[in-house]
């Protein structure tokens, strides 16, 4: 909202030398926040000036320039002004390339030494074989719109001031706007009257209602028939409950829009457009009641206010013709809709320069009905955004006769004396409030006397005060004050936050984190000491990047979320695995000569099952009971938090000069372990596949025998598509299962003191038996005495049957209570050997 | 090298036995190195040494005589160990400090054999916040990403049509009607920890959250938040702010202070922004605007079906990323979700 300083200053004390800044910051006190100033960007000496000699002087390059002598005082008087390039005779010689202007008439006159918008200082200069001091001014150069056509000549906006006269003033070019951001809740501060009204609890000074000034018709005679027959009304308030129309007759619509009104609404970020149009927005802005006028002689028969029809259709002002929705509300007459209730007219009544008789429309809508309206149309305008929030449902009929004033005075109008004035103004309700509440919910002893002063202040009248409980009635502009707690915000605000206490209260002793959030910090840290480098990245990605990685084949199904509005259309899905998002990361870090990257990020993934959503959703301020709860919740997707490693380049070396050893798909598994150990678990590391990653270098992660994530060498054709380093290698797991498995205590197992046994086994099996699985079959085998089984080596080739492998794993033996004997690891050793035989065909080598 | 030996000395000759161990000690002395002094140990120790065939001599005296030669060579022998002994230890001493003096290294050429990664300083940040409500017997509480509308907007009191819902910028979730958003504020943790908790309830949820902003040096469409909200009997504004100052000060210096400014939340009423007294403000000391806040209104306590009217609560949240900039001097905040490791390695571990 855009708050021209003489605008509030017609209804405030605000001083006529502050500035924007300052009114912003009275206001930012009472909750208006200040966002910027806007100026009309001129500074003077700018002057009316007559046309005393306009020569026309053809040019060489073919265009005519106009030397002129423009006196810039009034007849008979001296220059008062002094400066560089002011001639003192009172008359300046100005060359001007314009013609639409004659020998008499008034200009408007920037001498040397004013600065017009953008920075442009006027100086005397040298142009054309003249000395031109100054300029004659165009509508564009002084900022009044876009039209540069010609120079601005004063007669056309019905002005015939003295020479010399300050321009500036006259046209209220001096004049600047305060724009503040007014909350959704206080749609009355969306004019000048409501802000007016702040300003003055800010300040603590006198205010004077702009409404108080309209003297309403004593006796008014009957106008146009109007019927408000709403017949589906939206949570059973009525789309229209008041509905005010006044008709002026005689009107010149083609009469120019007064400099100053012209010159507020542009500071207003209004542009003028014509003196109706223009009458219909001021008073818009001063009382906050949206207005529309229709060329009355357009409309035809009784007025009705009611719901659209389907299939019915309209052309609204912007001339786009829109198909209605059966929850539109509507204003129309015998010809059909003429307008969409509250938010924009229709163009077949719309008032045009050849208008003559008025039809002003004041009317009060519901919000609701308004707010759906102007979505479903996508039709933001200044109107709906106020009648969104809730418009003063009194008025109607001032603003109605305020906008009657105005045509009569600016536009030659002559009032009918008609009013129609159908329905019922619903005034807000009455509020109990317990005047022990506020210092209860401020935590500032307010007195009773503080309460009622602050509750009369934004309007409220209060009764009961004898019987303990107050009966608070908001004033009419004020629909949010509804509970006690709103009145309450009422009194801080007016009394002033400042004031509030600092007290720290005291919670209840707590548990700290939990298990689980502990947990989770040990293995972002553990992975961060470990050399990777956490990232965050965006969890939008395109349903291609979700179906490569987000699963392990073709076949298999991946349902994803989509959203209705993404950010960018290539990327419509939620993230179902991190992936793509640490792999950008990866590629923007190499594109950056970061080619060494280890990498890892954590966070959910979203994976919807069967149910997703719920088709109702309760309403405001009540429980809905324990199984719409668990409805509710049992319609949110699942969404595992997930974590992600990703590697290339490679280790550094271990000495100046040595290479370091290149990263690869061990790398990833050992990620997996570590997280893992990080949580005092181990994962169980399978051969698997995934089309995503190598064939051949790719690891299945398990947990408890479930599938928790994969690991491995990303697939060249991925590398490739994706713009990566060669060999670059990742990792996923379900972080929260494994986390959520972790949680609990260790129990410490005693530590045997007796020396170990040391033995070493060598296997030749078939090649697509895993070293995992052999080893786990040797411990198995070899029973409890065996402490550790570590692979050592694997060796295939000479000696070794094709098709088959040699691993061989050193075993470390030990008992808890004496020292074992080369017989006892030799025979444990043995029972190793039989089961891996037994269970793979191993033959000892 | 062939070893000279000198003449061996008759066994009774005290003149002669004498002059062999002066040599001796002196050969011992003047070898300069471990080598050296193996040789003159074999010359005047050796098998074929002066005193060894002098010592070998005695078997042919005469009793009397072998009792007197074996107590002068005995003595003789003994000086001359000892002086071999001295003199070992010397050289040896000499000999592992040149070793040491050889073995030097430029120690600034170590190289970074397995460099720490770093923490994202957003996720440190969130923890470290945590840190300080815990401290305070606050309890972390968390929620969902992707929320149903009720607890994103209709229980924290946004009415359908209200004009507040479109403030959010929401990203919705297709169908409509599954009534699904990305959340956009940890507000709704609210709403959960108010249903799973039991009253006086004190908890901070740190996440993240969504809008469509488009992306620039100070909006991200996916971005974090803490939340925090007490509700328990008696809680004023002034527990609020005095929660807030407590928290400024910790993340901002003892000088950190908190002002309120009149503002308008559906879930709160009354509702404030708060600004931070910034002491190490990057330009100067400042107030800058930290976050939103108010008392929880009745009908969020409603929604959670807490009816006691003695019970108020309040709530705030500020942005992270925010918080997180004007904090450590983030010019862009951009730079927190690329992923440039640059950007975390300034961090480090902590934030």
């Amino acid at each position: 909202m855009r708050v021209p300083l003489s605008w509030i200053r017609e209804y405030t004390q605000f001083p006529a030398e502050a500035t924007a800044e300052d009114l912003m910051a009275d206001l930012v006190r009472v909750g208006l926040e200040e966002e910027e100033v806007h100026t009309g960007d001129l500074a003077g000496p700018i002057v009316v000036g007559e046309v005393l000699e306009k020569h026309p002087e053809p040019q060489s390059n073919g265009k005519t320039i106009n030397w002129c002598q423009v006196r810039v005082v009034p007849e008979g008087q001296p220059q008062t002004l002094t400066g560089e390039g002011i001639d003192p005779s009172g008359v300046q010689g100005v060359v001007c390339g314009a013609h639409n202007f004659e020998v008499g008439d008034k200009v408007v006159v920037t001498l040397p030494g004013s600065v017009l918008p953008g920075g442009f200082h006027i100086a005397a200069r040298k142009t054309y074989g003249h000395v031109s001091a100054g300029m004659i001014a165009s509508v564009k150069e002084l900022g009044m719109g876009e039209d540069h056509a010609g120079i601005l000549v004063l007669s056309t906006l019905g002005l015939d001031p003295e020479p010399g006269t300050d321009a500036l003033e006259l046209l209220g070019l001096n004049d600047s706007a305060a724009e503040i951001n007014v909350t959704p809740d206080r749609g009355y501060a969306f004019s000048i009257r409501g802000v007016a009204r702040e300003y003055s609890h800010a300040t603590g000074t006198s205010f004077t209602d702009p409404a108080h000034g309209v003297t309403l018709p004593e006796s008014p005679r009957p106008g146009r028939t109007i019927t408000l027959n709403d017949e589906a009304p939206i949570y059973g308030t009525p789309g229209c409950d008041h509905f005010v129309a006044r008709t002026v007759t005689g009107v010149d619509a083609a009469a120019p829009t007064p400099p100053w009104m012209a010159a507020r609404l542009r500071l207003a970020g209004l542009r003028p457009i014509s003196i109706a149009v223009d009458i219909s927005n001021y008073v818009m802005w001063e009382l906050g009641q949206p207005l529309h006028f229709y060329d009355a002689e357009k409309l035809s028969g009784a007025i009705q206010v009611r719901r659209a029809a389907p299939g019915e259709t309209l052309t609204t002002l912007d001339d786009k013709q829109r198909t209605l929705d059966p929850e539109d509300l509507l204003i129309t007459d015998d010809s059909g809709a003429v307008g969409l209730a509250g938010v924009m007219g229709g163009a077949s009544t719309e008032v045009t320069e050849a208008t003559t008789t008025v039809l002003i429309e004041a009317a009060h809508f519901d919000p609701i009905t308004v707010s759906r309206t102007r979505r479903r149309h996508k039709l933001p305008s200044e109107a709906a955004k106020r009648n969104e929030r809730g418009v003063d449902p009194l008025l109607p009929a001032i603003a109605a006769q305020r906008a009657v004033d105005l045509l009569t005075q600016l536009a030659g109008g002559t009032d009918t004396g008609e009013l129609t004035q159908v329905g019922e103004p619903l005034t807000p309700a009455p509020i109990s409030l317990d005047p022990t509440l506020p210092e209860r919910i401020v935590g500032v002893p307010f007195g009773l006397p503080q309460v009622t002063e602050a509750l009369t202040a934004v309007g409220c009248s209060i009764q009961g005060q004898e019987t303990g409980m107050l009966e608070v009635t908001p004033p009419s502009w004020r629909p949010d004050l509804t509970i006690p707690e709103s009145l309450v915000e009422e009194i801080a605000r007016l009394v002033g936050f400042d004031t509030i206490p600092s007290r720290l209260p005291m919670a209840p002793a707590g548990r700290g984190l939990t298990e689980a959030q502990q947990r989770r910090r040990t293995v972002f840290t553990g992975l961060a000491a470990a050399g990777y480098t956490e990232v965050l990245t965006y969890p939008f990605y395109s349903a291609e990047a979700n179906q490569l990685f987000g699963r392990a084949t073709q076949e298999q199904a991946l349902p994803m979320v989509r959203l209705a509005n993404p950010i960018a259309s290539q990327y419509p899905t939620l993230r179902t695995t991190l992936l793509p998002g640490i792999l950008d990361s990866l590629r923007r870090n190499v594109s950056r000569g970061f080619t060494d990257v280890a990498l890892f990020e954590s966070g959910s993934v979203f994976l919807p099952g069967e149910s997703m959503g719920s088709p109702e959703i309760p309403g405001l301020g009540y429980y809905p009971g324990d199984d719409t709860v668990a409805e509710l919740q049992a319609g949110i997707p699942h969404q595992p938090h997930h974590l992600a490693v990703a590697v290339a380049g490679h280790e550094p070396g271990d000495a100046v000069g040595q290479p370091g050893r290149a990263r690869d798909w061990a790398d990833a598994v050992e990620a997996a372990r570590k997280v893992a150990q990080l949580l005092g678990l181990e994962v169980e590391i399978r051969q698997g596949a995934h089309q995503a990653f190598h064939p051949g270098r790719t690891a299945q992660l398990l947990f408890d025998g479930a599938l928790i994530g994969y690991a491995g060498e990303l697939h060249p054709k991925v590398v490739q598509d994706y713009d990566l380093p060669a060999r670059t290698s990742v990792m996923e797991l379900n972080v929260g299962s494994l986390i959520a498995a972790a949680v609990g205590q260790t129990s410490a197992a005693p530590i045997s003191t007796f020396p170990p046994t040391t033995q070493d086994v060598a296997l030749v099996v078939e090649e697509d038996v895993t070293a995992e699985q052999l080893r786990q079959t040797v411990v198995e085998g070899a029973g409890q005495l065996l402490e550790h089984a570590e692979l050592f080596d694997v060796y295939s080739g000479n000696g070794i049957e094709a098709g088959k492998k040699s691993l061989a794993f050193a075993l470390r033996f030990r008992a808890p209570d004496r020292t074992l004997t080369a017989e006892e690891a030799s025979a444990a050793r043995a029972g190793a050997v039989d089961l891996a035989a037994a269970r793979h065909g191993a033959q000892q080598r | 090298m062939a070893q000279e030996h000198a003449p061996a000395p008759h066994p009774l000759d005290e003149t002669a036995v004498e002059q062999c161990v002066t040599d001796a000690i002196a050969a011992f002395d003047a070898a300069a190195s471990i080598e050296e002094l193996k040789a003159a140990r074999l010359a005047h120790t050796g098998d074929k040494s002066p005193m060894v065939l002098a010592n070998r001599g005695i078997k042919d005296l005469d009793k009397d005589q072998k009792k007197q030669a074996g107590k002068l060579l005995g003595a003789a022998r003994g000086r001359i160990q000892q002086a071999l002994a001295a003199r070992t230890e010397v050289l040896e001493a000499e000999h592992a400090a040149r070793m040491l003096i050889e073995e030097t290294v430029d120690v600034t050429t170590a190289p970074r054999r397995r460099p720490l990664g770093s923490r994202h300083p957003i996720t440190r940040l969130q923890e470290k916040v945590a840190d300080v409500f815990t401290a305070m017997g606050w309890e972390i509480a968390e929620g969902p990403e992707l929320e149903s509308e009720w607890f994103n907007f209709d229980a924290l009191n946004f009415a359908p049509d209200h004009p507040a819902r479109e403030m959010q910028d929401t990203f919705f979730v297709e169908p409509a009607e599954a009534h699904l958003v990305l959340r956009t504020h940890t507000s709704p943790v609210q709403i959960r920890a108010l249903l799973e908790r039991p009253l006086p309830v004190y908890v901070l949820a740190p996440g993240k959250v969504f809008r469509t902003d488009e992306l620039d040096a100070t909006h991200l469409p996916a971005f974090h938040q803490f939340e925090g909200l007490a509700v328990d009997k008696g809680l004023t504004m002034a527990d609020l702010k005095g929660t807030l100052e407590h928290f400024a000060r910790q993340m901002f210096g003892p000088e950190a202070a908190i002002r309120l400014r009149p503002s308008y939340f559906p879930f709160t009423e009354p509702s404030a922004e708060m600004d931070v007294w910034h002491p190490g403000a990057k330009g100067g000391p400042q107030w800058i605007e930290w976050g939103g806040c108010g008392m929880v209104n009745p009908n969020v306590l409603a929604a959670a079906g807490i009816k006691d009217p003695d019970y108020t609560g309040f709530a705030f949240g500020m942005g992270v990323e925010r918080t997180l900039m004007f904090r450590n001097a983030v010019p862009d905040m951009r730079d927190m979700i690329e992923g440039d490791i640059r950007f975390s390695a300034q961090f480090g571990m902590e934030v």
